[in-house]
């Protein structure tokens, strides 16, 4: 019992890092048809922001502890990652709406720079940033089952990015204004809504998200350049079998596949778990080519 | 009366490279329904997404209440007063019937809540506020692309063929509609309807192959000319 128990908040706490994940690429690539190989860098240098604003704080403030800036780090993260996400979607990434295989090579493209970029400036090396010392405990529940504090806050941290998105697109003006462009976007424009800032404000947003995800994995271990690698594969899996266009999709998708690989892992073999979570993704494509949750949306329709 | 609210000047328009129009020329004036009739392929459409900047228009020039948005991006031409009512309606079908008129307030940052007169003009609206926009029947999808358009207060209302597909009582409704809103804005739609074009408009243009080919006040217009350029 104990052991379900432990594999599935393992799981659940896998899909909650996935689902920050994949939430921003449920924006972009979902509903703004750009597959975005760079989004694993944006996770990227959101955990590097989350390591600089660190190591700033530890140099002008020496004596406090990492208790409080944690949270500096978490909204600087997502601060500079959008903005970061903004400069390339006026760059580089507006010229290719509707161009999903061109904007796959390009933002592979853009995702080698910004390793290496990272890596001339930080060093090859991993880094790590220690997380705030009120996470290191855990929660005793049962004898064996324990909940470490550190997978709880990224859990917690999962649901209040997807509350705050939901809010954001249901609530709020702009949200209804940017899935307005997205389900009509001659239409939306046709109605006076500035479509080309939409897809800005998307962008950015979604990659505020990955930058928010990047300083959450902070927390779990060091880091690298490479480490938007290890998510983005998952992270798209996560988007495609949840559905775009649906934020409960996202997080179906990032359920399935985050619980249902470490389940598989533990019952098999790294590999072979690896290869049920495919073999999974593939027959739930067979029934739902469009995903468990599909909605109507531009990058469907043509 | 006199000055016209919407001017189309010399307008040409091209789909990747192909040309559909050669130079038209039409003028709305406020308190008049002006209709632009034709047969299919003709280029009518075109005309409409022309002023909404949704085609290419390689040259000419449109101007709203004298000033020209000739270069304009299609958001901007809505905030300068076009109402668009789209061939096929165009509703966000998955947004609720509030939110769809919600957008159409975009255009005018004056407008702060839905206006009552839009309930009293479609009263079936209200009724249907929360309902998603794709699940409204045909003529209500009309009735509400109409409310979209004109919640904006817009100085031209353009409607691309509004009884299509439509039964006959709303279709009644819509020309009533219409006929009562010309009094605050000029009004441009695109028909193939010829006897409802004939009971609501006060001036006709026929289109011909991307060309005005004849234009007049509808009483005037000689009707036998028009039945034969309108046929199959």
């Amino acid at each position: 019992m104990d052991l379900i128990l432990m594999q599935l908040f393992n799981g659940l706490s896998v899909s909650s890092i996935l689902l920050l994940a994949a939430l921003g690429l449920a924006i972009t690539f979902g509903l703004m048809g750009i597959i975005n190989m760079a989004h694993g860098e944006f996770i990227m240098i959101g955990a590097y922001t989350a390591y600089v604003v660190q190591n700033v704080w530890k140099s002008v403030f020496p004596e406090s502890s990492s208790d409080i800036y944690f949270l500096l780090e978490m909204i600087a993260a997502f601060f500079v990652t959008a903005i970061v996400g903004l400069i390339l979607e006026r760059l580089i990434i507006r010229h290719l709406y509707g161009r999903a295989l061109d904007s796959l090579l390009v933002t592979w493209g853009i995702s080698l720079v910004l390793q290496q970029a990272v890596r001339s400036i930080f060093g090859p090396a991993n880094v790590s940033v220690s997380a705030p010392a009120f996470l290191d405990k855990n929660i005793q529940v049962t004898g064996m089952f324990a909940m470490s504090g550190k997978r709880l806050f990224i859990l917690a941290l999962a649901v209040v990015c997807c509350t705050l998105i939901a809010l954001m697109m249901y609530k709020t003006k702009q949200g209804r204004n940017i899935r307005a462009a997205m389900q009509n976007r001659d239409m939306a424009a046709s109605l006076g809504v500035n479509t080309a800032k939409c897809d800005m404000i998307t962008f950015a947003v979604g990659s505020g998200f990955a930058g928010i995800a990047g300083c959450a994995i902070t927390f779990l271990g060091p880091i690298g350049p490479t480490i938007g690698q290890s998510y983005i594969v998952d992270a798209f899996m996560t988007v495609v079998v949840g559905g775009v266009g649906k934020i409960i999709g996202c997080i179906t998708g990032a359920t399935i596949i985050g619980v249902g690989g470490p389940t598989f892992e533990f019952f098999t073999s790294a590999s072979l778990g690896k290869v049920m979570i495919f073999i999974v993704v593939i027959i739930i494509l067979q029934f739902k080519p469009k995903g468990i949750f599909s909605m109507h949306s531009r990058a469907l329709d043509d | 009366m006199d000055k016209a609210m919407l001017e189309l000047d010399e307008i040409t328009a091209a789909y990747s490279g192909s040309k559909v129009l050669f130079g038209v020329d039409i003028a709305a004036r406020k308190g008049e329904i002006t209709c632009l009739v034709g047969r299919n392929g003709v280029g009518k459409s075109t005309t409409m997404k022309a002023i909404m900047g949704l085609v290419k228009t390689p040259s000419g020039d449109i101007r709203v209440d004298g000033q020209s948005i000739f270069s304009l991006p299609s958001y901007a031409r809505a905030k300068a007063g076009i109402g668009y009512v789209p061939q096929g309606r165009e509703i966000f079908p998955q947004l609720t019937v509030k939110e769809n008129i919600l957008l159409g307030m975009e255009a005018n940052p004056k407008v702060k809540e839905i206006p009552d007169h839009i309930f009293e003009t479609f009263p079936i609206l209200k009724e249907f506020l929360e309902r998603r926009g794709g699940d409204l029947s045909g003529g209500q999808q009309q009735q509400l692309a109409i409310a979209r358009a004109v919640v904006s207060e817009p100085k031209v209302l353009i409607l691309d063929e509004p009884t299509e597909g439509i039964q006959p009582s709303v279709i009644q409704e819509i020309g009533r509609v219409i006929t009562r809103l010309k009094k605050d804005m000029a009004i441009l739609m695109v028909e193939q309807y010829l006897e409802f074009v004939l009971e609501v408009s006060d001036r006709c243009y026929v289109m011909e192959k991307g060309r005005i080919s004849m234009s007049g006040k509808t009483g005037e217009l000689d009707k036998d000319r028009l039945q034969q350029l309108l046929s199959m």
